[in-house]
């Protein structure tokens, strides 16, 4: 029988995600196939509590590697453990989240499996048994098809693109116990999580970004009050990434993230190239800004032309009221 | 200490994108090419430890004439040779043909205590090539690091994850990638322009490499290639400040139903 496994990346015993997401669209493309079988891989200590849910989510069967020496993600060893599963099932795809980890995994299984990976995928279809693949280039300025010439076809998906299956928590799953030999060459020593617990930008739902029209970055506290209202993640132009003013990891644009949240509100982005590539695939998008020629507005839903200082407040004043009599 | 940079030229971040008439590619004309921005932080990383450590920085670079440019810059700023990689067989590889490309070069230079490369190539922008690279040659590999600190015979450092960062250790030689945020390249000094037109480049094609038509096959192409589709006509909210901020809370929550 046709098989798309698909990896399921977990942190400190919960599935991110993302993963979810892959999990969802294994399932889609699974019965696209008709009825292929999706096998689920997850790997980590006391990933075994995790498989009940990936059931739910359409895997049936789940693949688990759980030992007290998985307790820390490791190249060498999550390649290793995929590439077993892979070797066995011989799926005809194999699909993974574009996280970090993904992001760093999925390459190395390809080398070692010699499947043909296509990075970073916004939309699958299935075409006559065979998979094809929509990918942004240039982050986002272009839109590329692109196909498979073998097995198994590797697949990595953009974060909050694919949609999350309703889980069904009356579908029943088989699980595979298996073991790993667990030896690395490069190996985490410590993971530091960032200030504040800030929301990861690629996987929010809404944005708020600020640009070189909040003059300085002692006025960037309005674009954080504003996502603050909005339960959103801060994002930032280049421009003021590169002035110092905000960590670079914040960065929306290429060079820095390519997201495509709900909700994107850019406050005092003018739009340059490099940052519309990496948010216009934003749902929505609501541009504040002064100059009413400004770029952004040729990508914006909505446009406030006027000055952020006067608008940001305000409307995170409403926002705040809204939220409040909403719940 | 010896370290080899993976260089990739790229059209500039600025660059508007074209189609070309076949529909599966961009028009190369009036493109400014540029060294890859994250390559630029492997350049100036390997020059770095150089300086601290002494040693020697080769550059390999798999592309057509005009990637002569990006190596020249790279020596330009300090590194001490560079391979060039360049055959029509190379036009249809995939990231799998180029990773072997490369990895044949790295091999065929004696190997590294050291590779590194930017984290992705601006706008392929797959971040394959760190990891079939490193998968290829057998060697640990860390991606997206923002630190590099090398101690004997290993490197401790840190890499860039969702909502926090990962302290990692790995044995040398291994393949490290680099994201934004390691340094701050440096600006090619006049000096070594001057220098840099000294340097040997070494062109090897794919049978110098050891590579047959079959090695660089792709298992994947790009079927076709088009624009993003175009965004609605914006719908411009006017009033004062107050009245704005509620009716954009309005149509978020009534007609975008985002909120």
């Amino acid at each position: 029988m046709k098989s798309i496994v698909t990896f399921a990346e977990q942190r400190d015993g919960k599935l991110r995600r993302p993963s979810l997401e892959a999990v969802s669209e294994a399932r889609r493309v699974a019965d696209a196939m008709g009825g292929a079988q999706v096998e689920a891989v997850v790997i980590g200590a006391g990933s075994g509590a995790l498989a009940a849910e990936l059931g739910h989510y359409g895997a049936d069967v789940v693949h688990v590697f759980d030992a007290a020496e998985l307790a820390h993600y490791a190249t060498e060893v999550w390649a290793r453990a995929l590439g077993q599963v892979i070797g066995e099932v011989k799926p005809a795809a194999v699909l993974i989240p574009f996280t970090a980890m993904g992001k760093d995994l999925a390459p190395r299984v390809a080398a070692a499996t010699g499947a043909g990976l296509v990075s970073d995928c916004s939309a699958l279809a299935v075409k006559d048994g065979k998979l094809e693949a929509r990918r942004a280039v240039y982050s986002g300025k272009a839109f590329a098809t692109v196909r498979w010439s073998g097995e198994p076809q590797m697949a990595t998906l953009r974060a909050n693109v694919f949609s999350l299956a309703t889980p069904d928590s009356s579908r029943a799953t088989k699980t595979v116990a298996r073991t790993v030999d667990a030896a690395s060459r490069a190996k985490v020593t410590a993971v530091n999580a960032a200030a504040g617990g800030k929301l990861e930008l690629t996987e929010a739902q809404t944005i708020v970004s600020g640009g070189r029209g909040m003059k300085g970055p002692e006025h960037f506290h309005l674009v954080e009050d504003l996502a603050a209202a909005f339960g959103a993640a801060v994002g930032a132009s280049r421009a003021i990434v590169d002035a110092g003013w905000v960590d670079h990891h914040i960065q929306v644009g290429q060079t820095g993230k390519t997201v495509s949240p709900n909700l994107y509100i850019a406050c005092g982005i003018s739009g340059a190239i490099q940052h519309l590539a990496g948010m216009s695939s934003s749902r929505i998008i609501v541009a504040i800004n002064k100059d009413g020629d400004a770029p952004i507005f040729k990508v914006a839903n909505y446009g406030i032309l006027g000055d952020a200082f006067e608008v940001m407040p305000k409307l995170t004043e409403a926002a705040k009221a809204y939220f409040a009599a909403k719940g | 200490m010896k370290i080899i940079v993976c260089v990739k030229q790229v059209p500039d971040t600025e660059t508007r994108i074209r189609i070309n008439p076949e529909g599966n590619g961009i028009v190369d004309q009036d493109v400014n090419w540029v060294v890859s921005p994250y390559d630029e932080f492997a350049i100036e990383e390997a020059l770095r430890i150089k300086e601290a450590k002494g040693g020697e920085v080769v550059l390999v670079s798999l592309g057509p004439d005009r990637a002569q440019t990006a190596l020249r810059n790279g020596l330009a700023m300090g590194a001490d040779s560079a391979v060039h990689l360049k055959d029509a067989a190379f036009d249809a590889a995939d990231t799998m043909g180029v990773a072997k490309a490369l990895a044949a070069a790295i091999k065929g230079i004696g190997g590294a205590d050291l590779v590194l490369t930017g984290q992705q190539g601006v706008g392929g922008d797959h971040s394959q090539v760190p990891g079939l690279l490193a998968g290829l040659l057998d060697l640990p590999q860390v991606t997206m690091a923002i630190k590099i600190e090398l101690g004997e015979g290993k490197a401790t450092v840190t890499r860039e994850i969702e909502g926090a960062s990962e302290v990692w250790e790995t044995a040398l030689p291994a393949v490290i990638s680099a994201q934004k945020g390691l340094n701050e390249p440096r600006y090619a000094s006049l000096k070594g322009i001057m220098a840099a037109k000294k340097k040997a480049i070494d062109v090897k094609d794919a049978a110098a490499l050891g590579l047959a038509a079959a090695d660089l096959a792709p298992l994947t192409t790009v079927a076709s290639l088009e624009l993003p589709p175009a965004r609605p006509a914006v719908r411009m909210i006017d009033g004062d400040p107050e009245t704005q901020a509620r009716e954009l809370l309005r149509l978020l929550h009534e007609e975008a139903k985002v909120i």
